[in-house]
């Protein structure tokens, strides 16, 4: 078992800049979610580590070795494509098999070698007993449903025991409802393996619901990392603000007011003519007049009679357990998410709103990072 | 007439224009060609008398016949495992992301713009024994019974080149590149993942390729009749040369059986090749 770091790594290809000096590490046994629209470089960052693009710049270690010059073969690290890549032509016992035919390993006596063909093929069962496959180790990929086929991919990657694994968009050619189930028997594969899990994903459900970590990446930079729940409470930028939560926070114009001055002064940001307080330490060092942008998730806006904020309701759409009101607030379109049972409301209808000053976000609106 | 009845019938009539097709230029030129066999032509061709069955194992069962089956086979064999591996291998060094690599892709496929009339000038050109730049090459000397055949075959590898190369690289290009660095990360390397993985995956493509490889070869006339006139000594009389050269009206019927022959020996080859190559070859899903 191992970490996984990137120090400084850069990919071009040609004039392209894939991944622009990418700094971070993976933890031992940690699953790391890579997070981006497509096109954000993670994909690339993966294959790195694969092993399957070299590194233009920077250094890149699994475990304390640097890998730069390491082929992928003796990197000790396994991968889960998109499109599963079985080889159609074998069987899924050879499937599974084959990343053990030519490689040597440490069996524990203290040399590496290569493993013996009973050796081989108690590990292929152990690894298809674990994913529920045993009935299907004769069949032929053509012969599998698309669920089977993903977790023949599993247990390839499984059956060398490696200390790293890599995922690229494994469940994006499930169906809805499998994609759901096999999240949680990933996660559940990766409590058991105790390995370091690197998964891309272009899907924030996804990483929300698996990540011990996401590593949130555009351009080719990485935006922001952390746990799930605090890169959703507190983006670090705008563009990690709009990219997480669905449907994504709201942004709006506003400009930072301040009336009176010590404890007896009040911080409002104003949005068109409507003044929205903020909490103190919001707005901690931002002068009257300040230019922001304010981010409000749609659950945190609440209808409330004496809400300061009037927005004129364009849609109500149903969603079984919640509906989302899309209104629209300064020519802004806002989305308010409100639980099923709550007051209805008509469409034209102008709606006040409230939101607490503890959950409204502020952004610079020319470096998008942040504010304070 | 019942809703079945009707589309059936309607079936039939939508079939009925290739059908009338089909048998025009296929089924009633094979009855002629089974007429023309079981007659025999005078001298000058105004009068034919019926002489059976007895035609057809005469001539089957003859020296000419078994000779040019002969000389069909080895034509088979040195143009078809030849012209496969060379188009694979071009193929194959084709088969990468490189600038510039279509213009090769282009050299590589020119052949096909080439009739096997211009190939085989092409190859007079080369290997005639007075004026042929290879002239002096005897592996593949025209003018050498033992050794004329080869050179004939050499021009329809040749010449077929670039079909292979093209449809094999077609079906190079349909390999999934994922899989291929699946294989890279199994610890395959290049020789094992071509073996192992890219050629059981475009074996249908090959299995393509050799059934047409091989009715080509099956089909040698012009480049025998080009190149050496069947020559010498009759060493590159191939079977549809004995056909073709089979006009006087003496002999056309002993021509027609041949024909029939040829067309009894392509069939078998053809679905022989189907039954035992289908069992080992792999279709993708």
């Amino acid at each position: 078992m191992s970490e996984v770091a990137f120090d400084g790594v850069t990919k071009r290809f040609g004039d392209v800049t894939a991944v622009d000096q990418l700094t971070l590490t993976v933890h031992d046994g940690e699953l790391l979610v890579l997070l981006g629209p497509s096109g954000c470089g993670k994909t690339t960052a993966l294959r790195m580590v694969a092993g399957l693009e070299a590194v233009t710049e920077g250094e890149l270690r699994i475990g304390d070795r640097v890998v730069n010059e390491v082929e992928a073969k003796d990197r000790d690290v396994a991968m889960v494509f998109q499109s599963y890549a079985l080889y159609p032509h074998m069987t899924v016992a050879r499937n599974i098999e084959s990343p053990l035919v030519t490689r040597r390993f440490d069996t524990g006596d203290g040399v590496r070698r290569k493993l013996s063909a009973a050796e081989r093929d108690q590990r292929v069962r152990d690894a298809a007993a674990s994913l529920g496959l045993t009935e299907l180790l004769g069949r032929k990929p053509a012969a599998l449903s698309g669920g089977q086929r993903q977790r023949v991919a599993l247990a390839r990657a499984m059956v060398a025991r490696p200390s790293a694994f890599l995922m690229d968009e494994p469940l994006s050619n499930l169906d809805a409802k499998l994609r759901v189930q096999t999240r949680i028997e990933l996660v559940e594969l990766h409590r058991r393996l105790g390995a370091t899990f690197v998964y891309v994903t272009h899907d924030q459900v996804e990483a929300m619901t698996m990540a011990d970590r996401i590593a949130v990446l555009d351009h080719g930079r990485l935006q922001q990392v952390g746990p799930p729940q605090a890169v959703y409470e507190r983006p670090r930028n705008l563009f990690v603000a709009r990219f997480i939560g669905s449907p994504p926070m709201n942004t709006l114009p506003g400009i930072v007011v301040r009336a009176g001055t010590g404890d007896g002064g009040s911080t409002t940001v104003r949005i068109g003519s409507q003044d929205l307080p903020l909490r103190a330490a919001t707005a901690e060092g931002l002068a009257d007049g300040t230019q922001v942008v304010v981010g409000i998730r749609p659950e945190d806006l609440v209808v409330d009679a004496d809400g300061p904020l009037k927005a004129e309701v364009r849609a109500v759409e149903w969603l079984g357990h919640e509906r989302l009101v899309v209104c629209e607030l300064h020519d802004q379109r806002t989305i308010v998410r409100q639980p099923v049972g709550a007051a209805p409301v008509g469409v034209g209808e102008v709606l006040p709103l409230s939101a607490d000053p503890a959950r409204v976000h502020l952004f610079d609106p020319r470096t998008t990072e942040r504010l304070p | 007439m019942t809703r079945r009845t009707r589309e059936a019938l309607l079936a039939y009539a939508m079939l009925l224009p290739s059908l009338v097709i089909f048998a025009w230029f296929f089924f009633y030129p094979l009855y002629r060609l089974v007429e023309m066999g079981l007659h025999q032509k005078n001298r000058a061709g105004t009068a034919e008398r019926w002489v059976g069955w007895s035609q057809f194992s005469d001539v089957l069962g003859g020296d000419e016949f078994r000779e040019g089956v002969r000389i069909t086979g080895t034509y088979v064999l040195y143009t078809v495992p030849l012209g496969l591996v060379l188009g694979v291998l071009l193929a194959v060094a084709a088969n990468r992301r490189l600038k510039g690599i279509k213009v090769f892709q282009a050299i590589f496929s020119s052949t096909i713009a080439t009739s096997v009339a211009v190939a085989s000038v092409i190859f007079f050109v080369l290997l005639n024994p007075q004026v042929g730049y290879f002239s002096s090459v005897e592996w593949f000397s025209l003018s050498d019974p033992d050794t004329a055949l080869r050179g004939v075959a050499l021009s329809s590898v040749w010449q077929n080149l670039g079909l292979t190369f093209v449809i094999v690289l077609a079906g190079l290009q349909a390999v999934p590149e994922e899989v291929d660095e699946a294989a890279t990360l199994d610890g395959y390397g290049p020789v094992r993942r071509f073996f192992r993985v890219t050629l059981p995956m475009i074996s249908p493509t090959l299995l393509f390729l050799v059934v047409v490889l091989v009715i080509f070869a099956l089909q040698a006339f012009a480049q025998s009749d080009i190149l050496t006139g069947g020559g010498p000594l009759g060493s590159t009389e191939t079977l549809v040369w004995k056909i073709f050269n089979s006009q006087q009206p003496l002999d056309q019927g002993v021509g027609a059986v041949m024909a029939v022959g040829l067309f009894a020996i392509t069939l078998v080859v053809s679905l022989a090749q189907f039954l035992i190559l289908e069992r080992r070859v792999h279709y993708g899903n």
